[in-house]
């Protein structure tokens, strides 16, 4: 490894909708977009399936970063399920500050399926700026 | 493009509507499930994980060899291989003798996006007699190779790391059975506008039983109320006319007029329909529902333009109802003016009448507060024609009067260019003028009205002396229409139509099963599109009951009814109606599931403050593996 060891590689766990987000990501593959390998993608029906609780517990035991991504208002599959994200978004936030763990780890983001470019942007961004904050305080040593 | 689509249903409905009279036959009946012989209860996985190089898109970044040699190592992996194709014929036959030779009960494939290729594949699990719900994808294509081309060597890891959590997930998966549901031969349609009529013939020519809704004592829409038809001058009675006979004359069709829907449930195939006629409460049973409520030609605010103030200052929908009674006699000059209620800056200084609709929906108030402070800034698509139709009535009437239509912008599309270039010939005059500073209208001493206005082209302002203003508004949706549309759990769109499941690849459906839409309810259109519409959504609805039966979507909540305390939560969020209170014991209340209606979208299992709700496939257990089976490589 030698020199790449000194520079932090952050993990990001990504909760992507099936319907918008899943299929934007897909498309900045076709597009042939390269962005940072941090980002692991977990294909959920719905931004409105993701639990806080999940997204906590991911964090609590190390994960450097969680990217929640889902339709834009107004185009969820499931009408408004993204609204409820939302609004549960800011409640994990909250959660974060009572545990000790930065906001900036956790990014919620609308991809619409035709926005490959964006999502390849947000991945960048975030990748870019957990470098910034430094590892999960909670990752196991 | 979405009407492409239309049109090819509509051709889909009409041989079937001309060659027989006779009831549907089933059309094409559901392939069998093979039977599942692999798979045994309680069973220890045996992952079979194939890996495809995808010819070089995946193999000339990623080492797959490395990867196979990973994942070999996983727990539960029972066999690995690359592929050069694992979607080609050998990848499939591979598949299918490996999951034999090894005894497989879980298969993933590492290749594409799941969004292409997860049916082909579940199919070809499926025929090896592996439930198609215990296949996994994993997207090392589009999410890792094609992105990462640049680093090969985190690539390979990333890879690893995909592989790595499609296992853990696998791990976890259950065989899932698709509900099949019975589909009644019968169907709501709502509205007899023209679209209503046109999709409830269709229907009742192909021997479904059609129960016609109307919410006013008379049959016609809009339609009634036109006089003349662009782009052929037609009398709008020589098309609503024999339509009207043969609805009411077809034993297929039961007309309810002066009756609104007030409420539906059930789901696709089975819906229990209530409403109300005259105050008399009625309920049926439909399979499937067609929504053609239709618009509402926006009547403007009284002194939009001096509407209401002045004399001589209508809609067009007025002027054809004046030029029909012949009460335009030979005036001077007529003003029209283009994009009504449709533009910036006219709209604010007056109160529009807003929608009380007692509501929670967030969307549903924005989209109301919007078009309370913006108008309708969407174009209304058929302004144009009319205006230059009404303007063409005129002049051929009265050749000396002066017809000057003011527009911001003019759009005639299609064939309807001809009709433009007629009223062009007639020597109609058109005025363009700036969006943001529009006509104002005054009165001059001898009662006439005086518009002034500044011509863009020219580059002055000119003064008309008129004896008539016609205003082109648009159409809106009904206040009505937004009710139903909660009634029924559709969703509107930004302009408050109703909205179909896509634009373009499902112009008449709607994101619930058995509910269809047609005419303009979706927003302007004119009859003939509102026909090829109609068409549309009645082939559409036609397919569903000629199969007679239809298999859903096995993804679900599940409710565990120990944890559940029945505090309703999930019945509160649940956009489909498919989570209801049900009393399972004297005063033990738990939420029950409709599989039918659920969509899977797992809002409940995040509402539920029990934790008694749980998704099928996506569940709290096949999540968390990935969460897992993600930081084990960090």
């Amino acid at each position: 490894m030698g020199e790449a060891e000194s520079e932090f590689e952050p993990l990001i766990l990504a909760f992507c909708c099936n319907w918008c987000s899943y299929a934007g990501a897909d498309l900045a593959g076709t597009a042939r977009i390269s962005y940072p390998p941090n980002i692991r993608i977990i294909r959920v029906m719905c931004s409105g399936m993701v639990h806080p609780a999940l997204v906590m517990d991911a964090l609590s035991k190390g994960i450097d970063g969680v990217l929640i991504a889902g339709c834009h208002p107004g185009d969820c599959h499931y009408t408004d399920g993204n609204l409820k994200t939302e609004r549960r978004f800011e409640a994990m936030k909250v959660m974060m500050e009572d545990m000790g763990i930065e906001t900036e780890r956790l990014r919620l983001e609308w991809v619409s399926s035709g926005e490959g470019e964006k999502f390849a942007r947000v991945v960048r961004e975030m990748t870019e700026q957990l470098k910034k904050v430094g590892p999960n305080p909670f990752k196991p040593r | 493009m979405p009407k492409t689509g239309q049109r090819v249903r509509k051709r889909a409905a009409k041989p079937r509507r001309r060659a027989e009279k006779k009831p549907a036959k089933v059309l094409a009946p559901l392939r069998p499930i093979p039977k599942p012989v692999v798979w045994k209860e309680g069973e220890a996985p045996r992952i079979g994980v194939f890996i495809c190089h995808c010819g070089v898109n995946i193999g000339g970044v990623v080492n797959v060899p490395a990867v196979v040699e990973y994942a070999k190592t996983l727990p539960n992996v029972a066999y690995a291989e690359d592929n050069i194709y694992t979607c080609s014929e050998a990848g499939l036959a591979s598949i299918k003798e490996a999951m034999k030779k090894h005894n497989l009960n879980r298969v993933i494939v590492a290749s594409c996006t799941p969004r292409t290729h997860e049916p082909l594949f579940r199919s070809a699990c499926q025929e090896a007699g592996l439930n198609k719900y215990l296949f996994e994808m994993a997207n090392i294509r589009e999410q890792c190779s094609w992105v990462h081309s640049h680093e090969p060597e985190r690539a390979t890891e990333k890879a690893k790391d995909i592989v790595r959590m499609a296992v853990a997930r696998a791990t976890w998966l259950q065989p899932q059975e698709e509900p099949e549901i019975d589909i009644k031969d019968s169907s709501l349609v709502i509205g007899a506008g023209i679209a209503g009529i046109t999709a409830a013939l269709s229907l009742a020519d192909q021997g479904f039983k059609v129960y016609l809704v109307e919410k006013e004592p008379e049959l016609g829409g809009n339609l009634r109320r036109l006089h003349k038809l662009y782009p052929t001058m037609q009398d709008a009675s020589e098309i609503l006319n024999p339509a009207l006979e043969a609805v009411k004359a077809h034993k297929n069709i039961q007309l309810l007029t002066s009756t609104t829907i007030t409420d539906v449930k059930g789901y696709v195939g089975n819906f229990q329909v209530s409403a109300s006629k005259n105050d008399e409460k009625i309920g049926f049973e439909v399979g499937t529902i067609i929504v053609a409520c239709g618009a509402l030609n926006y009547r403007p605010p009284e002194g939009l333009y001096q509407y209401g103030v002045y004399d001589r200052i209508v809609t067009q929908l007025e002027m054809d109802q004046l030029l029909n009674k012949g009460a335009v006699e030979n005036p001077e000059r007529v003003v029209m003016i283009q994009c009504v209620g449709s533009r910036k800056g006219e709209i604010r200084a007056y109160e529009l009448e807003a929608f009380t609709v007692s509501d929670t929906s967030r969307l549903l108030r924005k989209i109301l507060k919007a078009r309370k402070e913006e108008g309708w800034p969407y174009c209304s698509r058929i302004c144009c024609m009319n205006a230059i139709k009404n303007a063409i009535l005129i002049k051929e009437k009265s050749p000396k009067t002066d017809v000057i239509i003011l527009y911001s912008d003019l759009r005639v599309y299609k064939e309807y260019e001809d009709l433009y270039s007629k009223a062009r010939d007639l020597e109609v005059k058109f005025i363009k003028f700036i969006e943001e500073a529009g006509p104002e209208i005054t009165q001059t001493p001898d009662k006439r009205l005086l518009v002034s206005v500044y011509d863009m082209l020219a580059g002055h302002e000119v003064k008309l002396t008129s004896d008539w203003v016609v205003l082109s508004t648009p159409l809106i949706p009904h206040k009505d229409s937004i009710i139903l549309a909660r009634t029924l759990k559709i969703p509107l769109s930004p302009d408050g139509f109703l909205m179909e499941a896509h634009l373009k690849l499902r112009p008449v459906d709607t994101q619930m099963d058995g509910i269809f839409l047609a005419g303009a309810a979706t927003g302007p259109k004119d009859v003939p599109e509102s026909i090829v519409s109609a068409k549309a959504a009645a082939s559409r609805a036609a397919i569903l009951m000629a199969n007679k039966k239809m298999r859903t979507e096995a993804i679900t909540a599940v409710v565990n009814p120990d944890l559940c305390r029945g505090c309703g939560r999930c019945e509160e969020v649940c956009e489909f109606k498919a989570i209801e209170l049900v009393e399972v014991a004297p005063k033990v209340v738990n939420a029950r599931v409709n599989e039918i209606s659920c969509k899977g979208c797992g809002t409940c299992s995040v509402t539920c403050p029990t934790g008694a709700i749980t998704m099928k496939h996506f569940g709290e257990k096949q999540v968390n593996a990935m969460v897992e089976a993600a930081l084990a490589g960090s």
